[in-house]
């Protein structure tokens, strides 16, 4: 199908941006990659009056990183992201995400920010920024601010984002000591949706314990999450506690339902990627400790 | 700032497979269905419209992408390249095409100009391939004649060359 009929606006600042959202608000849909909402629009599932393309404000497009954590433009690339050194140093989780994220030709074009701002429950941008308690910078014509991504995301393609602002980037914690991070999900076929998709950082002391742990899940519930579960901490860092972790965590979700899998389908997956994420990091976590 | 009310007809200038090329497009025209329709390109197809498929991928501005989910009044200026471009003006395929022709990489031929547009892009950044490298690449299109491994084959193929 085609959209319906639009208006096209294309800012070339922020500023600009800015001015177009305090005219439309919720009358306007805004536009970086186009790969998520494009098809919506295609579906008409959207009806915006109008469409601001944020493509060519060029501030939107650097990558950051300093020691207290990087910063990402709304507007980088994920084929960008995922070449970039600096994202698989500094965001591991992130750059093991990424090859996730769609396919080669959408990547190219698909946006950092587009995806969180997008929300779909089951995609790996936003599941990684959650995990590892990273921020959503947003910004409207009365000034910015910066929501935790923990809270930002409130369900199905629906965020705090307000009608007036724009996310213009994202802010991802500095990498931990002694942590591992890894990203493990199942899908119909490589690069679709999740069905279940498990990220996980887990830090480990000298005494080989777990010390610190972070286990995020997406495509489970309406919305990415991480799974509260601070009496693995002290426990040892192995193959037994990473199954234990995930088989809690299985207790505990509600899972959504759809064409593609029960709850109870979801269940097993959550235990069976979980595992294998947490197992992951762990590794990661133990090659780090080798290392130095 | 550029704006163009929904019913606004705006003049739209491509350089396509190094042939600079103007049409007229109101801002919900895809990109797609401009080089269809206005430019008279057929090479390019339209499966899905939502992304999917993988049919409509062309080169925009040295990335594989797909021409469904853009809208034409977003790529004035850009260089695109299509199906249309890879053989010689006689008709000589090029070697991706003979590797497709030579390995039966295609039947009915839906999928094959999208198909051929990411391996373009994808043998120009990767030259030397490995086999779950081009598998990957792959997973963004879906052919129902071949089952893939008639094209994994050619794309190898034309990578050794």
């Amino acid at each position: 199908m085609k959209p319906v009929a639009f208006e096209y606006c294309r800012p070339d600042t922020l500023e600009e941006a800015m001015e177009l959202l305090a005219e439309f608000g919720s009358d306007a849909s805004i536009v970086s990659g186009g790969l998520s909402l494009g098809a919506m629009l295609n579906m008409r599932l959207v009806r915006p009056r109008a469409l601001i393309d944020v493509n060519r404000i060029d501030a939107l497009g650097d990558i950051k990183v300093a020691a207290s954590g990087t910063s990402t433009g709304a507007m980088v690339r994920q084929a960008v992201a995922l070449k970039s050194p600096e994202i698989a140093e500094a965001v591991p989780l992130l750059a093991r995400a990424l090859p996730n994220v769609g396919h080669y030709q959408t990547r190219s074009r698909g946006t950092l920010g587009g995806s969180v701002a997008h929300a779909d429950p089951s995609a790996e941008i936003p599941l990684s920024l959650v995990t590892l308690g990273g921020a959503v910078r947003l910004r409207s014509p009365k000034g910015a601010r910066e929501v935790a991504a923990r809270e930002f995301f409130h369900g199905v393609l629906t965020t705090d984002r307000r009608a007036d602002e724009m996310v213009t980037g994202l802010v991802w914690p500095a990498r931990a000591l002694r942590t591992g991070y890894a990203f493990e999900e199942i899908a119909q076929r490589h690069g679709d949706f999740a069905i279940v998709a498990a990220a996980a950082a887990v830090t480990v002391g000298d005494d080989g314990n777990i010390t610190a742990l972070s286990f995020g899940l997406g495509g489970v519930e309406d919305r990415p999450f991480v799974v509260d579960n601070p009496d693995f901490i002290g426990r040892p860092a192995i193959t037994a506690t990473a199954q234990e972790i995930a088989d809690a965590a299985a207790e505990i979700v509600e899972p959504m339902v759809d064409i593609q899998a029960s709850a109870d389908y979801r269940r097993q997956l959550v235990r069976v990627i979980g595992a294998k994420a947490l197992m992951a990091a762990i590794a990661d976590a133990e090659a780090q400790r080798e290392a130095a | 700032m550029l704006r163009i009310k929904p019913d606004q007809k705006q003049r739209v200038t491509l350089t396509v497979n190094g042939r600079t090329v103007s049409g007229y497009a109101e801002p919900r025209m895809l990109l797609a269905d401009f080089l269809r329709h206005e430019l008279r390109l057929y090479g390019t197809h339209v499966g899905c419209e939502h992304g999917v498929c993988g049919a409509c991928t062309a080169i925009i501005d040295g990335a594989a992408t797909r021409t469904c989910l853009r809208y034409a009044v977003q790529c004035d200026g850009s260089e695109i390249e299509t199906v249309e471009g890879l053989a010689d003006a006689d008709g000589t395929l090029n070697a991706l095409q003979k590797a497709f022709n030579e390995n039966g990489a295609l039947q009915c031929g839906f999928c094959t100009a999208g198909v051929l547009m990411s391996a373009t892009k994808f043998l120009e950044e990767n030259p030397t391939p490995t086999r779950e490298e081009v598998v990957d690449m792959l997973s963004g299109h879906i052919c129902r004649c071949t089952g893939y491994e008639q094209i994994v084959r050619a794309i190898l193929q034309a990578s050794r060359q």
